[in-house]
């Protein structure tokens, strides 16, 4: 579980994240949703750790991360898998290089051990055989899959996904949405997902977290996004007409 | 203050290059993978450029120093000084930062762009000792690189000056043996283990902070070339001020 209060964080004293309080599920899959400018990526960069938040608390299963030693957060890194808005794919590596990655450079596995685990994987994401292909000839789809693939390779217990399905078609996308629901759920771990793809919100967004201004405007279920009557969230989740038409229909029903 | 900002922000880099080591067994592989990049790729372009410009160092000297008033080895020791002292270590620095250094900034500027530094970061991996540290082990090789252009460049001299009729091969090689000062190799290697410190890690910094997209990987890599150069020419006038001077 991760658990955050009262989250800030400026840029050149511009505040992006006005005091963010929230917490994020074991087993759940979380989808923090808000417009461009909203502060939803710098809110994932300061849980990641790759900004620092000005003020407030951020919690991993009860060990503040402010308090914690170096090695302490070496520890929660190694138990963190990030699949990145453009994959991150290692360019130079093949796909089970770039799977082992993780592998290789936590464990002391024999190479053996290690190309079993990658071969898991790389099955459970449906890229069997693609191990020797370099990334630049995968698909987008594919090179998603590997994403994910890497990030679970080392059975972590966080993953986060920063807009997974973007530069994907619509098919592509519901697959890999569904594959990380079906990974948090198998693995029980705490899955947060940075979107603006109300797919994804519609079918996998067990909480969601609604970011306006770099402030927590509304959060709530899948099936709450529909009954909500808050101006900011109908205005950014039902901008298509299609979503007006689909909310219109649930509510009658 | 940005050049002040800059020097704080590369002495930082280097504190933390040596910090956080990444395991051996993964180091082992990026040093080979960079030491074929940085040396053993460029040992063509080095080989060719030294041979000929050595050939036409020797043209011009043999040009400007006709008559009976200079000695007929003259040629062959004025190159073997020109070679060993400046073109070896120097000029081939300031082209290996055209080679090298634009390569350096543009592979680790991709990977900032592409998120990969991130992808290292978030997984706990120190970033600068993965990408630079390697590249700085690599060009340990370097002064290897300017002994075979020390002896290209005095080769491509010799069948310049032999060939073109301007002197004796003999002439020629009692040129270099004349008056050799071995303090003077010494000097050239110590300038060449600093300029592959530069040229490993200057790249390196203009490539890691970048911030923007793929033109913004263009301009950084002008910018380190720029920088790179500017770097080797300032330290090629203290060191040779400190040892020489």
């Amino acid at each position: 579980m991760i658990k955050v209060i009262n989250l800030k964080k400026s840029f050149n004293n511009k505040p992006i994240l006005k005091g963010i309080s929230c917490e994020f599920e074991k087993g759940k899959t979380s989808l923090i949703i808000g417009q461009t400018g909203s502060g939803k990526t710098v809110f994932l960069k300061c849980l990641l750790g790759l900004h620092t938040h000005d003020e407030g608390q951020i919690i991993f299963n009860k060990s503040n991360i402010q308090q914690m030693n170096e090695n302490q957060k070496m520890e929660l890194k190694s138990s963190i898998g990030t699949v990145f808005q453009g994959s991150a794919l290692f360019d130079s590596m093949t796909i089970e290089e770039n799977v082992m990655f993780p592998l290789r450079m936590f464990k002391n596995m024999p190479l053996d051990e290690m190309l079993d685990r990658v071969n898991l994987v790389l099955k459970r994401v449906e890229l069997e055989n693609s191990n020797k292909k370099m990334p630049s000839e995968a698909s987008g789809g594919m090179q998603k899959r590997v994403a994910i693939a890497r990030a679970i390779v080392n059975n972590p217990s966080y993953l986060f996904c920063d807009e997974p399905n973007s530069g994907l078609d619509p098919k592509t996308a519901i697959v890999i949405d569904n594959l990380i629901k079906e990974i948090t759920e198998e693995l029980n771990i705490t899955t947060i997902i940075n979107s603006h793809d109300m797919n994804s919100v519609m079918e996998i967004g067990e909480k969601i977290i609604f970011l306006k201004n770099g402030v927590l405007e509304w959060n709530g279920s899948k099936s709450n996004i529909f009954k909500t009557d808050n101006q900011a969230v109908t205005d950014f989740v039902y901008s298509s007409n299609l979503y007006k038409k689909v909310r219109k229909m649930y509510l009658e029903q | 203050m940005t050049l002040l900002h800059n020097i704080g922000l590369y002495i930082l880099m280097l504190q933390k290059m040596f910090q956080k080591p990444t395991k051996w067994r993964v180091m082992k592989d990026l040093i080979l993978k960079d030491t074929e990049d940085t040396v053993v790729n460029s040992l063509g372009i080095i080989s060719f450029v030294s041979f000929f410009i050595g050939g036409v160092i020797t043209i011009q000297l043999a040009l400007s120093t006709t008559g009976s008033f200079y000695p007929d080895y003259l040629v062959g020791y004025a190159t073997r000084e020109t070679i060993i002292l400046e073109f070896a270590p120097t000029i081939i620095s300031i082209i290996m930062a055209g080679k090298v250094g634009s390569f350096i900034t543009s592979s680790i500027g991709s990977m900032r762009v592409t998120e990969q530094i991130d992808a290292l970061e978030v997984m706990g991996i120190n970033s600068i000792n993965y990408l630079v540290f390697p590249k700085v082990i690599a060009l340990l090789l370097y002064p290897f690189l300017i002994s075979i252009a020390m002896f290209l460049g005095m080769l491509g001299g010799m069948v310049a000056c032999v060939y073109g009729g301007y002197s004796t091969m003999s002439a020629f090689i009692e040129g270099i043996q004349t008056d050799f000062i071995p303090f003077h190799m010494t000097y050239a290697f110590i300038k060449s283990f600093v300029f592959a410190f530069i040229l490993a890690t200057v790249p390196s910094f203009h490539g890691y902070y970048m911030k923007g997209g793929a033109l913004e990987v263009g301009k950084a890599s002008t910018k380190s070339f720029i920088w790179t150069s500017v770097s080797i020419v300032v330290f090629n006038f203290l060191i040779t001020q400190m040892l020489l001077g």
